[in-house]
């Protein structure tokens, strides 16, 4: 196992334990648990609070034949959960995104957004966004800042900012105190998976200008 | 995936949950154990028992009793999360319906009743409530030698109950703040503060649990 040093916040667990976050936080929530044990541990504790705050509700009357009802639903088998694709094995792309991305690095529609970086839009719900980055070795995204959250998860390679160096399985939570410029490690490309739930500032005039034309 | 878990006997009548709710102004809270009644570790044990006779004989006796005790905490819990009364009601029926044909992948040494349930009810929320996609970690695949120990499950449905009588401790305001956090009222930044759970109680099983998973796959 990767040594992992940055790891999901408590807001986020909470968020995905319970249910509230984004589709596209929860992407990026459920690739890092698939990578990280201690975060997987924390999750189960979060949903064992969750499992105790539902007991502590004061409980509401169901309707009076609600339980021969469910009972019927089983009989009948009209309500069966969906289940889960199959996923490969040893991809870039730990089993959640998998749902998201067809195919492989070399085989997405990567497009440029300017000094050797680019992206891949994933289709999640529009509360939020969530993008694949790829930034060529030693290359650095644009000088940017948050008005929301910004969550990004490095798949592969290694980027480095204000903050701290960031490797694989590790994820940056950045809010609106952050202005950072990551740049990608010497070695192989860095890829990252990134959502945020308001757009990117960035900082100078010519990147603004771009950001109008390709939408981060 | 799951784990066979034939051997358990005990068998009492379900929780009182006012126990819960009860507000005792102690603030003190971290990672030492507290004392729960067997009494209360006794009834989480009888509702894995009652899970377990769903899976192995399709015992319709102990689903009524799961039905009786869980679905109006489901239904709440789905009301308090933005559900109509109607899409609650038309949601728990999905959950417990769930619970009976999932039955086979509970894992009492994993995770405590309530907590399952929680998260079938959380799935099914995002799912109806929320008509979004629902993106989940990649299962572990805990392997066959992983035998669950009878103390294991207990262990851990006692730690449960002792989360929940230390959350039911919390002082009134820190306790708010918490069920609105997982009710979906507060936003990213609004619990960007540390919220004071404790999670001391239940942590170090789970953390062990995984550590030996980690060492029996090397």
């Amino acid at each position: 196992m990767k040594q992992i040093k940055h790891h999901l916040t408590e807001p986020l667990l909470i968020g995905y334990a319970a249910g509230t976050l984004p589709e596209a936080f929860n992407l990026v929530v459920a690739t890092h648990i698939t990578m990280c044990d201690s975060c997987r541990a924390a999750l189960a504790e979060y949903e064992a609070v969750g499992g105790e705050i539902m007991l502590g509700n004061d409980p509401v009357d169901v309707a009076e034949d609600a339980l021969a009802a469910t009972l019927a639903l089983i009989d009948n088998g009209s309500y069966v959960e969906p289940s889960k694709p199959a996923r490969a094995k040893n991809s870039v792309f730990p089993g959640p995104l998998q749902e998201y991305v067809n195919g492989d690095i070399h085989s997405l529609k990567w497009r440029k957004v300017g000094g050797g970086v680019s992206q891949l839009v994933l289709q999640t719900s529009d509360d939020a966004s969530v993008r694949l980055l790829r930034i060529p070795a030693g290359t650095a995204v644009p000088d940017h800042g948050h008005q929301g959250t910004e969550l990004t998860l490095v798949l592969q390679g290694a980027f480095i900012d204000e903050e701290d160096r960031f490797a694989a399985g590790d994820v940056e939570v950045a809010n609106q105190d952050l202005n950072h410029t990551p740049v990608a490690e010497n070695g192989v490309d860095c890829i990252c998976l990134a959502a945020t739930d308001a757009p990117l500032r960035f900082n100078g005039f010519m990147p603004r200008l771009a950001q109008r034309f390709i939408g981060i | 995936m799951f784990i066979e878990t034939n051997s358990l006997t005990k068998v009492d009548a379900p929780v009182d949950a006012a126990a819960y709710g009860r507000v005792q102004g102690n603030s003190t809270l971290g990672t030492r154990a507290r004392k729960v009644t067997p009494e209360a570790t006794e009834k989480r044990m009888a509702w894995v028992v009652q899970i377990n006779a769903v899976r192995d004989s399709k015992d319709r006796a102990a689903f009524a009793e799961l039905f009786g005790y869980f679905a109006p905490r489901v239904k709440s819990f789905l009301m308090k999360s933005g559900a109509s009364p109607d899409l609650a009601e038309e949601c728990t029926q999905e959950v417990m319906a769930t619970l009976w044909n999932k039955a086979h992948m509970f894992d009492p040494a994993k995770a405590s009743v309530s907590t399952w349930i929680f998260t079938i009810a959380r799935n099914r929320k995002i799912d109806l409530l929320r008509k979004q996609r629902r993106p989940e970690p990649e299962d572990l695949t805990w392997g066959p030698e992983a035998e669950p120990d009878q103390a294991d499950i207990m262990g851990l449905q006692q730690e449960t109950e002792q989360l929940g009588a230390a959350m039911a401790k919390l002082p009134p305001e820190q306790r708010l703040l918490i069920q609105r956090a997982y009710f979906g009222e507060l936003s990213h930044s609004e619990i960007a503060a540390e919220t004071g759970l404790p999670l001391g109680t239940i942590k170090s099983r789970i953390r062990l649990a995984l550590d030996r998973l980690r060492h029996a796959m090397k």
